[in-house]
């Protein structure tokens, strides 16, 4: 175990060393599942927004749905992403798989469901609030979708930071349709775990610590960002 | 703010349409675990890429699953390690031709104790007999890979069905090379792996290796283009070369030179 803990120091302070090739692959990890939280909030947060609000029959059964598949198995979307992206697959032409946008795309299956069902619960609650207030303007269930979801801006960063954490984190789809190709595909987690087949066990560890420290980062950027802006909404009423 | 947020992170990131990504020559080789766990291609790559300006990207998975990549078409080059099924790829009319690389040979690594007694042994059939007859420990790959499939042929010769066996001694990882060689680490058991992989391994624990120098354990190299016929998008012209270089001189002598601590690891042996 001794022997195990220098290791590990030895990995942590070799990677800190500033290895440029680590960094292009923080880099990449970064931008992939970045784009892809971005786009699973244009088409996630719109939806929950609407599945909020509306009023249809088999809603209940589309909730109940949309939460389930937050728990959608990141292997099943790879595959389902390589069946798609495959030169035997109906997208075969657009060659994309085994690049970044193959990635994202994969990312995207896994996180809009987050960022659809987070969001219909914020929004739901805000609808209530204001459901006479809108009622007396006038306002239609579904023309009231862009104020609510910027009325409920601040809560949704944290349904942002949730797909965030699952994308970053996310390696069994992302190695399928990314095929961990070096320079690259390869990101945190793939590297991760090519480093543990391969039995550095103290090196997979070391880039595990780097991987959190990034989340970590990442979540507190975004937490500073998101209490001066509250200040400012507190100062403005 | 937040706008102004998103704007900075997106210049920051370098998330704008043009930059990154770009595209240059390049092919798409399937392979397997131990040409890539090994170093192996990391170590020869940067030559022919130097020579000829065309990207090798490498997606090393085991031999099964990259000729089932193959014949989808995902791929314009196959390096894999099972000639049986490299010739019904071919004959199938997925490759155009098979050629042969290199080669290394399989081990049987195991807990130094050494429970079967067998360390030492040159009969990988007779060894595998004694894990079997005294039900110890033993972690197969059950991938469908190239080294999978050559356990399986040796289990066959011994005339034993291990898999009737599964879940009690019998230990299928469903797994890479290196990740059944940490689960053989972790529980003591035995193992087979191509001996690239094992020397490359970095968490051996109390293996070693117990039985080597079996001409059953010879390990086959073979690189084949993908059919463009069969997939219009096959870079057939780049893949060509890049086998043309990997059975010339060139990339033969690149392979003959890879050392890790001072042992080669493969042996180039292209006609």
């Amino acid at each position: 175990m001794q022997e195990f803990a220098s290791e590990f120091t030895q990995a942590l302070s070799l990677i800190l060393e500033g290895d440029s090739e680590l960094w292009a692959i923080v880099l990449l990890s970064m931008r992939v599942s970045v784009f892809a939280v971005l786009i699973s909030a244009l088409i996630g947060m719109p939806l929950g927004a609407a599945l909020a609000v509306a009023r249809f029959p088999g809603r209940r059964a589309l909730i109940i749905l949309v939460n389930a598949l937050m728990g959608f198995p990141p292997v099943v979307a790879g595959l389902l992403v390589y069946l798609m992206l495959s030169r035997s697959g109906p997208l075969g032409i657009l060659e994309l798989l085994y690049t970044p946008t193959a990635m994202i795309i994969a990312q995207v299956v896994l996180v809009t469901p987050i960022m659809a069902a987070l969001t219909r619960q914020v929004v739901e609650m805000l609808a209530e609030e204001y459901s006479e207030q809108l009622r007396s303007l006038g306002v239609s269930r579904l023309a009231s979708v862009p104020v609510l979801l910027w009325d409920a801006r601040l809560a949704l960063v944290t349904a942002l930071l949730a797909g965030f954490g699952r994308a970053i984190a996310e390696v069994g789809a992302v190695i399928i349709v990314g095929g961990n190709i070096n320079h690259v595909t390869r990101v945190m987690t793939t590297t991760i775990a090519l480093e543990t087949s391969k039995g550095n066990l103290a090196l997979a560890l070391a880039l595990g610590v780097i991987l959190v420290g990034l989340a970590v980062a990442v979540n507190a950027m975004v937490s500073v960002l998101t209490l001066r802006a509250e200040r400012e909404g507190v100062r403005h009423a | 703010m937040i706008p102004d947020f998103l704007r900075a992170s997106l210049v920051a990131l370098g998330l704008t349409a043009s930059a990154g990504w770009a595209e240059e020559p390049f092919i798409i080789v399937q392979s397997t675990t131990s040409t890539q766990n090994s170093g192996l291609l990391d170590y020869i790559l940067p030559g022919f890429e130097a020579e000829t300006g065309i990207d090798v990207r490498v997606v090393a998975v085991g031999t099964g699953q990259a000729i089932r990549n193959a014949v989808n078409g995902d791929g314009d080059v196959l390096l894999v390690h099972s000639k049986p099924a490299e010739e019904q790829f071919v004959a199938d009319g997925w490759g155009v031709q098979r050629f042969d690389v290199m080669y290394n040979d399989f081990v049987l690594v195991g807990p130094k104790s050494d429970p079967a007694g067998i360390a030492g042994s040159d009969d990988i059939i007779a060894a595998l007999a004694a894990v079997a007859e005294a039900k110890l420990p033993f972690v197969s790959r059950g991938d469908d890979s190239g080294t999978h499939k050559a356990e399986m042929r040796h289990w066959g010769a011994a005339g034993i069905d291990p898999t009737a066996a599964s879940g009690t001694w019998y230990r299928e990882a469903g797994a890479g090379m290196g990740a059944a060689l940490n689960v053989a680490s972790g529980m003591g058991a035995y193992v087979l792996t191509d001996r690239a992989t094992w020397l490359s391994f970095g968490n051996r624990g109390d293996q070693e290796i117990l039985v080597e120098g079996d001409p059953r354990l010879f390990n086959q190299y073979g690189v084949t283009l993908v059919n463009p016929e069969k997939h219009s998008g096959v870079r057939a012209a780049a893949g060509q070369r890049f086998i043309d270089w990997l059975i010339g001189p060139d990339g033969q002598a690149a392979i003959e030179s890879y050392m890790l601590d001072g042992q080669q690891l493969f042996f180039p042996n292209a006609n």
